[in-house]
């Protein structure tokens, strides 16, 4: 658990840690022959061995901001603004050069290995393809390698596991083998996608741990996609809320879960079983179809506080580490 | 691995058998008499009554099954009445052919359809896709004898590359056995090679929306090895294991391309012994393909295995 003051935690924004630098990114999907915005104008940074949260509810747009990152966005997407990998803008670069960035700085742990890893090759033919291919080693000295990650990550056995297929696993060495092969290149970024939705609540815990023990062991800058408050708390250092494809608040993770600033984010809070609450309080209405947002603020059909000011889209600083789309955010803040 | 394929093989026992006995039985309950109907109008009636009884055909019919069912188990497939000769010694130098030609088709089935079925997912949507598309759709819908027949006029009456007829064995060359073997297997292949066509494309365009796809782009993996690795090690499954079924089709089809392209195969030889009213060679011949057709699906189980691990540690 960390408890640290909001205020300390704050990583200065200096460019030379951060590994990873989102600017005004949006990404807008090809829909019936119209381009249609699915995430919008989303700025936050990473910093070396800082875990970074993106959360929100289902469908506000996490998975699309980390397809992004990475590069692999659905075909036909279109993905503007700026984004900035170890210094350098990415956006621009040949679909060639951007896959060089997969794996060797920026690693992926998807949601469900069972379906992210490949079905009828070996785990070991993944790991050295990915380590050949990405390191420039032989065969012989990947396998050492892929032993070698493979034991960091925990698993038992490492050499027989190489031999196997991933549905001869269980679901936590499944996601221990999604772990060691995102890791396998010495990323300096790591997205994880949910990375423990799919597993057994036993599981989880063992899975955050290990990756919280990586994020120090390598001094990782990771991105944590969830949609788990607890998690947030107790996994990451700063958190960034999505609501309907747009950041609605950036702050400490501490901040953002114990006073949050806009009312969305405390509606996240209250819509689970807390230790101050053991009164679940739903968010009224529903989350807004892609295409069907409403003009202004988002969530200012779901929002209590909601007035003629919130027609018009709330600003986020772009400046501040800590900030919110809100024209009126929650007094602990203000 | 060995499980697995015992099952298969005892699955392989039925495609034999159900063919033969519909053949048995065919032959006997047909209206009129064969040995008469073999015999022609001028026979005798005790030349009948002896071809009766070396027949068997004087005995009950589940004695007659009992013997036959022998004669197949001890690989002894009586007399040929129009070549006079035993069966087994005549069905090998027919089934060579066939079985070259239909392995030869196959493998053409499957180079084409699996190479037009990529570039076609590859290129989806656009005008190169819609033309695979809609020639499979043609090639779907033609006739073998027709495409045949299309092969002959076009490479060989007019262009003159090939042959217009008849075989040379590969024993007196490679490249004069190919040239003899070519268009009658390539119009053989040509519906299959559709429809692994149409069927490659779809299995690819559903495999690269998998999320091990966009794992192996994760990792940095070129392209062409996410493809030609990652995505062709699953989208090529349904291919094989339609191969088995395809090769049941070319065998039926067999028939009508030995006749145009004049090969001396099993088919031809089958429809002359129909025609004879030879039913020991017409018994021997289905047997032949039925054992052709059973060995080659145990060996593409044997590929899918090799292909699939999920199937071998079930
Ligand atoms: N390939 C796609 N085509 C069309 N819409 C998509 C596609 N992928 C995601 N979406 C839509 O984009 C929105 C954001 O999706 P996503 O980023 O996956 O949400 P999250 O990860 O936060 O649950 C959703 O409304 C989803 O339905
Ligand atoms: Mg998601």
């Amino acid at each position: 658990m960390k408890m640290t003051d909001p205020e300390t935690t704050m990583p200065a924004a200096t460019a030379s840690q951060e590994v990873m630098r989102a600017e005004g990114l949006s990404v807008a999907l090809p829909i019936d022959g119209r381009m249609v915005p699915v995430v919008t104008d989303v700025s936050f940074g990473v910093s070396r061995g800082e875990a970074v949260a993106l959360v929100g509810e289902s469908g506000c747009g996490k998975s699309m901001t980390a397809s992004a990152i990475i590069g692999l966005p659905p075909r036909g997407a279109q993905v503007t603004g700026r984004l900035i990998v170890n210094g350098r803008e990415v956006l621009g670069l040949s679909p060639r050069q951007r896959r060089k960035l997969c794996g060797n700085e920026i690693g992926f742990i998807f949601q469900e290995p069972m379906t992210a890893l490949h079905p009828t090759l070996r785990i070991g033919r993944q790991m050295t393809d990915t380590i050949c291919h990405n390191l420039g080693l032989s065969r012989r000295a990947a396998t050492e390698r892929a032993v070698e990650i493979l034991d960091t990550v925990g698993i038992p056995r490492p050499r027989a596991i190489l031999q196997g297929y991933v549905h001869q696993l269980s679901g936590g060495m499944r996601q221990r083998v999604m772990i060691a092969l995102a890791l396998s290149c010495e990323p300096s970024l790591v997205i994880a996608d949910e990375p423990t939705t799919a597993l057994d609540v036993t599981i989880q815990a063992q899975v955050l741990d290990l990756m919280e023990r990586m994020r120090k062991e390598f001094d990782l800058g990771m991105l944590f996609i969830t949609h788990d408050l607890e998690v947030v708390r107790d996994f990451c250092d700063r958190a960034v809320v999505m609501y309907s494809g747009d950041v609605v608040e950036r702050g400490s993770a501490a901040g953002v879960t114990r006073a949050p600033a806009h009312p969305y984010t405390r509606g996240l809070i209250e819509a689970v079983p807390g230790e101050t609450t053991d009164r679940l309080v739903p968010i009224p209405g529903s989350v807004p179809q892609i295409g069907a947002w409403p003009e202004g603020c988002r969530f200012a059909p779901r929002c209590a506080r909601a007035d003629a000011k919130c027609r018009t889209h709330p600003p986020l600083d772009a400046e501040n580490p800590t900030a919110v789309r809100c024209w009126h955010p929650l007094e602990e803040i203000a | 691995m060995l499980r697995y394929l015992g099952k298969r093989f005892l699955l392989i026992l039925p495609t034999i058998f159900v063919p033969l006995i519909m053949v048995f039985l065919l032959l006997r309950l047909s209206p009129g008499d064969p040995a008469g109907m073999m015999l022609g109008d001028q026979a005798t009636a005790d030349q009948i009554a002896a071809l009766r009884e070396q027949l068997g055909l004087d005995r009950p019919l589940h004695v007659q099954f009992l013997i036959w069912l022998k004669g197949i188990v001890t690989l002894d497939l009586g007399q040929s009445i129009f070549f006079r000769e035993p069966v087994m010694e005549i069905i090998p130098r027919y089934a060579g052919v066939t079985i070259l030609l239909t392995l030869v088709a196959l493998t053409l089935a499957v180079l084409i359809g699996v190479a037009m079925g990529v570039i076609s997912a590859l290129n989806r949507n656009n005008p190169i896709d819609r033309g695979v598309v809609t020639t499979a759709v043609l090639g779907i819908s033609v006739p073998e004898f027709w495409f045949a027949l299309l092969l002959i006029f076009l490479f060989s009456v007019t262009l003159r590359w090939f042959p217009v007829s008849g075989y040379t064995p590969p024993s007196a060359g490679l490249i004069a056995w190919g040239t003899t073997i070519f268009l009658p297997a390539l119009a053989l292949g040509v519906r299959q090679s559709a429809l692994m066509t149409r069927m490659m494309r779809s299995s690819m365009l559903d495999v690269l929306d998998e999320p091990y796809i966009t794992t192996a782009r994760a990792q940095g993996l070129p392209e062409r090895t996410v493809l030609g690795r990652y995505a062709m090690r699953t989208a090529s499954i349904p291919v094989v294991t339609v191969a088995g079924l395809s090769a049941g089709y070319m065998l039926g089809g067999v028939v009508a391309i030995e006749i145009i392209f004049s090969l001396p195969g099993l088919g031809r030889l089958l429809v002359e012994a129909v025609a004879r009213r030879d039913y020991p060679v017409v018994e021997g011949g289905v047997l032949t393909i039925a054992l052709v057709l059973a060995v080659l699906n145990l060996l593409i189980d044997v590929l899918y295995a090799i292909l699939d691990p999920r199937i071998r540690y079930k």
